[in-house]
């Protein structure tokens, strides 16, 4: 074990509980409370992965969920590995096993790499404008792009794992549990306000509660003192909810935010079993107070991306935190005090700093002062112009800084070092402030976008808000927090605070070389290569929008959404395109802020829960009846029936010839059925449907069609009235829901003064469909009482009766051509009637029959199937149903349409009947239609709405739409297929029974 | 996703409604009196404002009761809800 670079103990690292963890293969030791960078860190690790692009060898750069660099692969096994985890937020655990991604064969010989020596025929946008051309060949290059890119592999069996969402409603969310953080969940639950604290890392306290420098006291104790202090009693409190390695994803509108809670991903793998792995929160808060914090930036110069290049606030959390030192040749680069306090901080642990680059010319605050005086030289008014080593950092040379920053002067320096702190100023964290739908404000004196505009009842606190220093963040909290809670006090009135620390930066959003930028890489986005020379490029091509730019040269769209770099990339492009950056804005962020697993956003919906379905009565009886089922709207439905070695076509074949010559029977309780009551019931039907609905007698039913406004068939199916006032309507099985609610529409908007009821009764009912030459004489057995002639019990009509003891109704209607009864009984009896028709029919061999059956009967009959033969785009007329469209009535839904200039069109496409030339052969459905197929382009005439095989018939049949179809009957049409072209002849769309004989048998 | 104050049930989450397109637009009484122009007004002819607009909403999963709301649609921030057949607020138009 190499544990070389474990400095000093830290309290929050526990040496006496050590853990052996795998990376690429080979075993290495850390302790809990080290995340697997700080472990690798520790072991003297820094190549962790290569680059998306150009597979340059990277590092760890951070120590949080901003990391571009140090994505790994998590997990051996096909069914839990996770590709793309940031190593500085895994928290080690017994058994961990992880690897490099985006290299091979390894992360040490990577042949990927080189693209890096091709990198000058790689520039931003290079397969736009290489891979485009010619068209023909994308399908080629395509294969080759997509095995190169992507980061990680996803796994590839079912995710084993447990997940859950649970819903959080408070009276304060507080987002951050840094200094700002803990004092806004104080004061908030201490005034009885239900509060709720969350924070992404597996500790509370943020930056400063491994803060241990004399420069920051509150009230003359050491920062992270005091801060330990007020987190010890925020513990005690009774209505603060805490929720550690909790990251907010999403903040929505109206203060919904949605954060994944993990809760096993860092216990030894046996100690995870059964137990939920993450929890989607979402979270309803009356006020958010957003404590975000902030980011450190890097800077940008040539190969600012070698592994041991870090930030110099990772370098200080490294060894505050975890007792860590990244390097012993340190050397920090800086444009703001903040190295100062990196530097001071190694210092104190006796870990080496070679020098200070500080872009400055003048700096002379405190901290300065103190490195100065230990002797760590501190070169001002100096940038680093380039770095060498290529698995790891080893020299870099510096040179002196123009007056103006503009350009580099003198002679070069080189310093060897094993490490590169870099700290570019600080980037306020107001991600989720924006998803919000807050407006950011540019604050130009040090170059940050910070809140402007809050869109709901929020705040932000502390660094996200632009508030760096510790007495800037102190002295206005408590005033803050009294006007946003509406209370008179807090506990931190009169805090004594002591903060060195010189605000003063020199901001260069791109530090100069004494190379010309084409031959130098100065990464901006490095997940995704992004270099300011690419961004440069698309200014030159003319980008300037900010979205179009980040989308050309991809900067800012890696799995970490350019969280270090965006801000770069912006002002790289106002200085070169001569706009301000306020006025420029941001690109959007969008959700989520951190990556989300697919298993937290499904929670437990999954498998038989992924979509629910709809079961009827009898469902049971056709499992157990071998049938296939077929999903119609949210209904699982009987689809067909096969018999031993029967497939779909036979036993369809055998359904629907045994309808027709003896009996079947159809499961039809998924209609949907709306029970329609009032004293206006009729003229309300009189409004909906295209046909007259006030002569209908009692105990008579009636086909009617539904039209929307624009005058297009919406919906079809059997109305009965049960009574003067009373009928049962049915709707198709898919367009229950949305014809209920188109009804409810009309009465509660145009026309509330119709006394009229509508209820949904769907679920009250089993349909039970008999139908066939010997349907009367099963149902006679089955209702004995009944008088089934057909003087007292025609076609269309419907009687109240009781099987045994259970009510029911019954109607004579009919939808497959044959005469048929529709039994209809609660819903609980269903299976029993069901059975009590089975046997009743079975010396008639009833055979049940499903849907597929079903449509060839109504197709031989030429019954549409709204939302098959139709399409939203079909009037009545067009569908030869002129028949159902009343002349008399003055007004009906879609009335007026129906006579537009376009529904008046003669060359509309119109509802025909297609038999082919050869009998035996099935059109598809789907299928275009053609007059002449030799001319070009060929005119599309139409299509095939429905076909099949019509046992019946013994012929093939077909039902499609035409332009002018219906003056086309007898034409002979084709139906161009990919070998062949099939003639067909149009013709009526009924091909069996035209005289209703077989109704009325 | 944001709460709406149904007038009849009270406050829920915006799951439990649907949208039902531009208020106030009433179907024509005699529409066979009106031309080709008049009739395609009123049925295709919406505003999509962005900002302040009179919308319809349902409370599906719930009363299935329709209302009227004022919406900015630029922030979604819901300046009122009032009943069918109510007056709508003066103030937004």
């Amino acid at each position: 074990m190499t544990d070389n670079l474990r400095v000093k103990s830290s309290k929050f690292i526990d040496e006496t509980y050590k853990i052996s963890f795998k990376f690429n293969s080979k075993t290495y030791y850390g302790y809990k409370g080290d995340t697997l960078a700080s472990a690798l860190l520790a072991n003297n690790i820094h190549l962790v992965g290569r680059s998306f692009k150009y597979h340059r060898p990277r590092g760890i750069m951070t120590a949080g969920s901003e990391e571009p660099n140090a994505i790994v692969q998590l997990h051996k096994d096909t069914s839990r590995t996770e590709p793309n985890v940031r190593a500085t937020e895994i928290e080690i655990y017994e058994g961990l096993e992880a690897s490099s991604q985006n290299c091979w064969p390894s992360v040490n010989f990577d042949l990927g790499g080189i693209n890096n020596f091709l990198s000058p025929v790689l520039p931003a946008g290079f397969y736009y404008k290489t891979f485009m051309w010619p068209a023909s060949f994308w399908e080629k290059y395509e294969y080759f792009i997509r095995k190169s890119a992507g980061l990680g592999k996803s796994p590839s069996e079912p995710d084993p794992d447990i997940y859950e969402h649970k819903y959080i409603h408070c009276d304060v969310l507080i987002i951050g549990a840094g200094i700002s953080g803990i004092i806004a969940a104080k004061t908030s639950a201490k005034n009885g306000f239900k509060t709720l604290l969350v924070d992404e890392k597996p500790y509370l306290g943020g930056s400063t509660i491994y803060q241990n420098s004399e420069h920051f006291k509150i009230n003359n104790q050491i920062s992270s003192s005091w801060l330990e202090k007020e987190i010890n009693e925020i513990k005690k409190i009774d209505n603060l909810e805490i929720k550690i390695r909790t990251s907010v994803a999403a903040f929505h509108g109206y203060n919904f935010l949605l954060a994944r809670e993990s809760l096993t991903d860092h216990l030894p793998l046996h100690q995870r079993d059964e137990k939920v792995r993450h929890r989607l929160l979402k979270i309803r808060a009356k006020k958010v107070i957003s404590a975000t914090g902030s980011l450190e930036r890097p800077l940008i110069f040539d190969n600012n991306d070698r592994p041991g290049i870090l930030l110099s606030s990772a370098i200080e959390k490294y060894s505050n935190f975890f007792g860590v030192a990244c390097g012993q040749k340190n050397v920090l680069f800086t444009n703001n005090d903040s190295a100062y306090e990196t530097a001071m901080s190694l210092f104190q642990k006796g870990i080496n700093i070679k020098a200070i680059i500080d872009n400055r010319e003048e700096v002379d605050s405190k901290l300065v002062k103190e490195i100065e005086k230990n002797n760590i030289k501190v070169y001002k008014g100096y940038t680093v112009v380039d770095t060498f080593g290529y698995k790891k950092i080893n020299k870099i040379s510096i040179m002196q800084l123009s007056k103006d920053g503009q350009k580099v002067i003198g002679s070069k320096i080189s310093i060897d070092c094993d490490c590169l702190g870099m700290s570019g100023g600080w980037t306020p964290a107001v991600h989720l402030f924006t998803q919000s739908g807050g407006k950011l404000r540019f604050r130009d004196d040090d170059q940050v976008f910070i809140p402007g505009i809050y869109p709901s009842d929020q705040i932000s606190i502390g660094s996200c808000n632009g508030d760096f220093t510790l007495d800037e963040i102190l002295i206005g909290i408590s005033k803050k927090l009294k006007d946003f809670l509406d209370i008179k006090k807090t506990d931190y009135e009169n805090l004594e605070i002591q903060s060195h620390f010189n605000k003063t930066k020199r901001n260069i959003w791109l530090l100069p070389s004494n190379k010309i930028i084409g031959k130098t890489k100065p990464f901006v986005d490095y997940q995704n290569d992004a270099t300011a020379k690419d961004i440069k490029l698309a200014l030159r091509e003319g980008f300037r929008s900010i979205e179009h730019v980040k989308r050309y040269t991809t900067t800012g769209m890696g799995t970490d959404q350019g969280k270090l770099g965006n801000m770069h990339a912006l002002g790289i492009i106002s200085e070169t395109a001569g706009s301000k950056m306020g006025e420029l804005g941001t690109t959007t962020f969008r959700p989520p802020y951190t990556p989300l697993t697919f298993g937290t956003i499904v929670g437990r919906n999954v498998g038989e829960y992924f979509d629910v379905f709809r079961k009827t009565p009898i469902h049971d009886w056709h499992v157990e009846n071998k049938a296939k089922f077929e999903n119609v709207g949210q209904w699982k439905r009987a689809w067909f029936y096969p018999r031993k070695n029967e497939g779909m076509h036979e036993a369809v074949q055998r359904e629907s010839k045994a309808a027709r010559d003896s009996a079947g029977i159809l499961d039809a309780s998924t209609l949907g059925k709306i029970d329609i009551q009032g004293t206006d019931a009729s003229e309300f039907l009189n409004r909906v449907y295209t046909n007259a609905w006030s002569k209908l007698a009692i105990g008579k039913c009636r086909y009617g069609l539904m039209l929307n406004e624009d005058g297009m068939v919406y919906d079809d199916g059997v109305t009965t009235r049960l009574d003067e006032n009373h009928y049962i309507m049915t709707t198709t099985t898919g367009g229950a829901a949305t014809v209920l609610g188109k009804l409810e529409d009309y009465l509660q908007t145009e026309w509330p003064e119709l006394d009229v009821y509508l209820t949904s009764v769907t679920d009250h009912y089993a349909t039970i469909s008999v139908c066939g030459p010997n349907s009367k004489k099963i149902i006679s057995k089955v209702i004995p009482d009944i008088d089934l002639s057909d003087e007292k019990f025609p076609h269309m009509s419907f009687k109240n009766t009781k099987i045994g003891k259970v009510k029911c109704r019954v109607m004579r209607i009919s939808f497959t051509g044959e005469q048929s009864y529709e039994i209809n009984v609660q819903a609980n009896y269903g299976r029993s009637v069901w059975e009590r028709c089975m046997q009743a029919g079975k010396e008639f061999n009833i055979t049940p029959y499903g849907t597929e059956t079903m449509h060839l009967l109504r197709a031989e009959k030429g019954f549409i199937i709204v939302g098959q033969d139709t399409d939203a785009t079909m009037t009545p007329i067009d569908l030869q149903m002129d028949w159902i469209v009343s002349k008399k009535k003055y007004d009906f839904i879609g009335k007026r349409s129906l006579y537009r200039s376009d529904t008046i069109r003669e060359d509309r496409k119109q509802l025909i009947g297609l038999v082919t030339e050869n009998p035996k052969e099935v059109l598809e459905e789907g299928a275009q239609i053609v007059e002449d197929a030799s001319k070009s382009p060929v005119e599309m005439l139409g299509h095939v709405t429905s076909s099949y095989y019509s046992p019946n018939l013994e012929k093939s049949i077909a039902l499609g739409v035409v332009k002018g179809g219906k003056n086309m009957m007898g034409q002979k049409l084709i139906i161009p297929m990919e070998n062949k072209q099939i003639n067909v002849t149009v013709t009526d769309p009924v091909f069996l029974d035209k005289e209703n004989k077989r109704l009325n048998a | 996703m944001f709460l709406i104050h149904c007038p009849y049930c009270g406050e829920r989450e915006q799951s439990e409604f649907k949208a039902g397109g531009e208020a106030h637009i009433v179907r024509p009484k005699q529409p066979t009196e009106l031309s080709d122009d008049q009739w395609a007004e009123y049925l295709f002819m919406r505003k999509n404002i962005k900002g302040v607009q009179f919308e319809r909403w349902v409370h599906t999963h719930g009363c299935r009761k329709w209302f009227n709301m004022v919406r900015d649609t630029s922030n979604d921030e819901i300046k009122a809800i009032y009943k069918m057949g109510e007056k709508p607020p003066t103030k937004y138009k």
